[in-house]
């Protein structure tokens, strides 16, 4: 009997050896995986037990935490939620964080490994656990002159300093409360989230880094002016034929300038005035002579197909793999398949008014602890040069006539040289009609010594179809902008 | 081994119980027994402290009053079983203990006092157990006694188990008809008694008829299979099982006494072809069975495919078992601490999941001293069968010990994923009545064997 009873008792060693095994691959093997999965509540809660820190603008919170009496310990609670929309983001209860909520979560939550040392302290001393407080770099004043002057567009307004790259002003609308998605009834965020995410004016895309990406159209001959005073074979003085309609090589498609006619009265016409009165065929031809290697490489030195980190992933703008030279003479003045973000063309207007040098944009000015230890500043950072100082002076030149006396002349401000470059960008709807205008601006001032780089984008023709442009809609928002700012 | 000696040295003849020797397993078991109950108090008030942020002196006056009862069961040993195994109260006890604090510290987290507190019914439930378990050792004297009741043991258990199918006394609770009740309160787990009658009547059973089960039969493939008339036990708890399965919807009550039965039966008889025949029997009926019951397709489907969204989210799906293993790794290696976890996220984690619950908040750490302390509960047990000079106390000491490791595994390896869960309850830990007064009794009884088996002098030279 007892042969079989030592057998007995291998077996239950076996199956006590299985739930030693099966419990250490559970707790100490498997357990970070497991803490990751999304429906692993606890690891949520977890979040909330710690005092978020806030998203400061100008020292006054934007999204702060307060305490609740629930599961979650904390709400999150936003000041001016629609207006700030944009760079908090929100913090929902079921799902991933977005805007600074979302890339600086590390931080805000406490869990980044910079604050290693505060949290071992916190363990010692019994203090509660607190993030991290992030300052952003947006003006107060800023913010709310640029949702003021846009109205109610559809569009998105970004003011950068363009020595420094640090965003001053993000808005996009039309906008949505974060304060309603970050209720903790989770089934009312869902049906809040479903609502917004399906209303078709898609309020949750920060249009400025995002959505469906927009042609840039006359702003990119920004681009493509670099491109050709960089190649040292023009001059802002060089000519062109100057005829009422170009016809594509090899094709049926006809060029015409906006407004129709011809560039100015002579038979030629300099790239100068081209750029002034924002004429379409003349920079078809530049476009032409340049070829799409010349072209795609100076806008990818602004920035076009890289994405960028505001640290919120900006999307990449587009210039495209261009097939043929009637694609290459449209995409010179912004229109085929060539898309930008306002960020991207804010980039642009920056770089020419830092004498060609590209500062990466960001909005994180500082994030320190709760005990106001500082864990990280911003420190200006360098994309790299687009152009020489010789052809960033000859552009801000022309972008300071396009708007004193061109097709950008509604962003004139009284005492200030503006510098500014419109857009009227077409788009072609699904079902191959034309679908309303993409409206422009984007520029800087003051041009002698540039402050601020603003970029204004309308979608929807600014509510008037294909009747709207620029210089009538998206240029007196960057004045008033503008203003505001430069008063300040 | 020490000890035996100590115990040989007096006259094989003298009554033993009256010369007053010093009690050096009692002694032991006292200081165990202090030992447990530090480590149970301090349990209640970590919870407190972790769950509640103070003092609640009402619990911990509860408590006390079970460890008087703890106590008084140690008192009774020093005369009705002075040397009986010192081991096996204080870990009963300290697991117990800890199966109460898990159950109040979810109590709070679920803002339940007073009566509707599960674990003051635990504790109530627990002293009842334990006045139980003073009852059968004071009455049964010698655990020879059972062997008479060998058969009526057989009927209690069959008794017991249709009970729960009885009209209007049954209830049928989270799928498994396996309870009885009385109006709206008091239910009871009539099976889990079974279990031990089951013992019994298997013990008494095999060590009468294991000649004919073991000598004859026909030799196949170099394994003597047992004639076909001598299969009627094997056949007639195989059908039990399986009417448990289909009528009960317990796979896990089932697979139980089919294990505790071919256990026995394998050390009874010593012919490996039995087991086989036995788990080849149970396999192809449950696999029958996870083909034409949705319930055990179910609990099948839950353990291979856990994670995949359908199954997590389907009614009666994964969801339980996942949150139990969110529950266990966010306990990690040294656990959240008592208190600090979230134990209550998880369905019925105070019965079916209280290892999860535990394991959450005491870490890996805490799962390997419980398994350990099962692990030396179970060995004890087992000590009883090497030691024991009777073929009926070995056979019972066996089973029963057996049936505590066997329920240990299905449990806690349905809540890892080892297996596909079933619901048992923890024994010892998990809040239920009648697993509590089962479990006490079978301590009581292994108590009892480990007593005599000490008692006697060594005579038979072992098989």
């Amino acid at each position: 009997m007892n042969r079989e009873l030592k057998r007995v008792s291998i077996v239950v060693i076996v199956l006590f050896v299985a739930l030693f095994t099966s419990t250490t691959v559970i707790q100490a093997v498997a357990a970070d995986q497991l803490g990751d999965d999304s429906r692993n509540t606890r690891t949520l809660y977890e979040s909330y037990q710690v005092e978020r820190g806030p998203i400061l603008v100008a020292g006054t919170p934007v999204a702060s935490s307060t305490p609740a009496n629930d599961n979650y310990k904390w709400q999150r609670t936003y000041a001016n939620g629609p207006l700030y929309a944009p760079v908090t983001g929100f913090f929902p209860v079921n799902g991933e964080p977005t805007g600074i909520e979302g890339s600086m979560n590390d931080y805000l939550s406490g869990t980044a490994n910079s604050q290693f040392l505060t949290k071992l302290e916190r363990i010692f001393t019994g203090q509660k656990p607190k993030g991290a407080a992030v300052q952003v770099s947006i003006d107060p004043v800023a913010q709310q002159a640029a949702w003021d002057a846009l109205g109610n567009f559809t569009g998105a307004v970004v003011v950068t300093e363009p020595k420094t790259g640090r965003i001053i002003a993000q808005v996009s609308k039309p906008s949505f409360d974060p304060n309603t998605l970050a209720v903790h009834d989770t089934k009312q965020v869902d049906s809040t989230y479903d609502a917004l995410v399906k209303d078709p004016t898609d309020p949750l895309i920060d249009r400025n880094r995002g959505g469906d990406l927009n042609p840039p159209g006359s702003t990119f001959k920004l681009v493509i002016v670099s491109a050709a005073l960089e190649s040292g074979r023009y001059t802002p003085e060089s000519t062109f034929p100057n005829p009422g309609s170009l016809t594509l090589p090899g094709t049926d498609s006809v060029v015409i300038n906006s407004g129709g006619g011809t560039c100015g009265p002579g038979a030629t016409v300099t790239i100068a005035d081209a750029l002034r009165l924002s004429c379409n065929i003349p920079m078809a031809e530049l476009g032409q002579q340049l070829g799409d290697r010349a072209i795609r490489d100076q806008a990818q030195k602004y920035g076009f197909n890289v994405e960028q980190h505001i640290p919120m992933t900006v999307e990449k703008s587009v210039y495209p793999a261009v097939a043929d030279t009637p694609q290459t003479m449209l995409s010179a003045f912004g229109q085929w398949e060539v898309r930008a973000t306002p960020i991207q063309m804010a980039m642009v207007s920056a770089a020419i008014a830092n004498g060609g040098i590209v500062m990466q944009p960001g909005m994180v000015d500082q994030v320190t602890n709760s005990d106001l230890s500082v864990v990280s500043t911003f420190e200006p950072k360098q994309f790299g040069r687009a152009i020489s100082k010789e052809t960033a002076d000859a552009l801000t030149k022309m972008m300071v006539a396009n708007v004193a006396d061109g097709a950008a002349d509604n962003a004139r401000i009284d005492g200030v040289d503006v510098a500014g470059k419109t857009g009227t960008a077409e788009n072609i709807g699904a079902d191959g009609k034309a679908d309303p205008y993409t409206l422009w601006f984007t520029g800087f001032a003051p041009a002698n010594d540039p402050r601020f780089a603003i970029t204004v984008l309308i979608e929807d023709g600014g509510g008037m179809g294909t009747n709207g442009y620029g210089n009538l809609l998206a240029a007196p928002v960057a004045k008033k902008v503008l203003e505001a700012v430069l008063n300040k | 081994m020490a000890n035996d000696t100590a115990v040989r040295s007096a006259p094989p003849t003298a009554p033993v119980g009256r010369i007053r020797l010093p009690q050096k397993l009692r002694n032991l078991e006292l200081g165990l027994l202090i030992f447990a109950c530090v480590i149970n108090g301090a349990s209640i008030v970590l919870v407190q402290l972790g769950a509640l942020g103070h003092l609640d002196l009402t619990l911990v006056s509860l408590f006390a009053t079970l460890s008087i009862l703890v106590f008084g069961l140690h008192i009774t040993l020093r005369f009705v079983a002075r040397d009986s195994d010192p081991f096996l109260l204080p870990v009963a006890t300290v697991l117990n203990g800890l199966g109460i604090a898990m159950i109040y510290r979810i109590d709070i987290a679920d803002k339940q006092y007073g009566w509707d507190s599960a674990a003051v019914r635990q504790i109530a439930w627990a002293s009842i157990a334990i006045l139980c378990a003073i009852g059968v050792l004071v009455i049964i004297r010698n655990h020879r006694t059972l062997f008479r009741y060998t058969y009526v043991s057989g009927f209690v258990a069959i008794v017991l188990l249709l009970l729960p199918l009885v009209p209007g006394l049954g209830r049928q609770v989270s799928g498994a008809r396996v309870w009885i009740g009385f109006g709206s309160f008091a239910t009871f787990q009539p099976g889990e008694i079974a279990k031990i009658a089951l013992a019994v009547f298997f013990a008494g059973y095999l060590v009468r008829n294991r000649d004919s089960l073991s000598m004859v039969g026909t030799t196949f493939l170099g394994m003597r299979f047992p004639r076909a008339r001598d299969l009627g036990p094997l056949l007639i708890v195989w059908a039990l099982s399986m009417s448990v399965i289909v009528f009960q919807r317990d796979l896990g009550t089932a697979l139980l006494y089919f294990g505790l039965f071919l256990v026995m039966l394998y050390v009874a008889t010593g012919r490996l072809s039995w087991v086989l025949l036995g788990l080849a029997m149970f396999l192809g009926g449950a696999f029958v069975a996870s083909r034409t019951l949705d319930y055990v397709n179910g609990r099948i489907t839950n353990w291979l495919d856990a994670f995949n969204p359908a199954v997590y989210n389907a009614d009666g799906g994964s969801y339980q078992l996942v949150q139990g293993l969110f529950g266990l790794a966010h306990g990690g290696l040294i656990g959240t601490g008592w208190g600090q976890g979230r134990p209550d996220l998880t369905p019925v984690p105070q019965s079916d999941y209280i290892i999860a619950s535990l394991g959450e908040e005491l870490g890996l750490a805490g799962l390997f001293a419980i398994l350990a302390l099962y692990i030396l509960y179970i060995s004890r047990g087992f000590r009883v069968g090497f030691a024991g000079q009777d073929d009926f106390g070995k056979l019972l000491g066996v089973g029963l010990s057996f049936v505590i490791a066997l329920q240990c595994f299905i449990v806690i390896g349905g809540v890892t994923r080892v297996i596909p869960l079933t619901g048992l309850t923890t024994p010892f830990l998990a809040a239920g009545g009648s697993s509590l007064v089962a479990n006490w009794i079978i301590t009581a009884l292994l108590l009892r064997i480990s007593d005599t088996v000490r008692n006697q002098p060594r005579l038979v030279v072992e098989s």
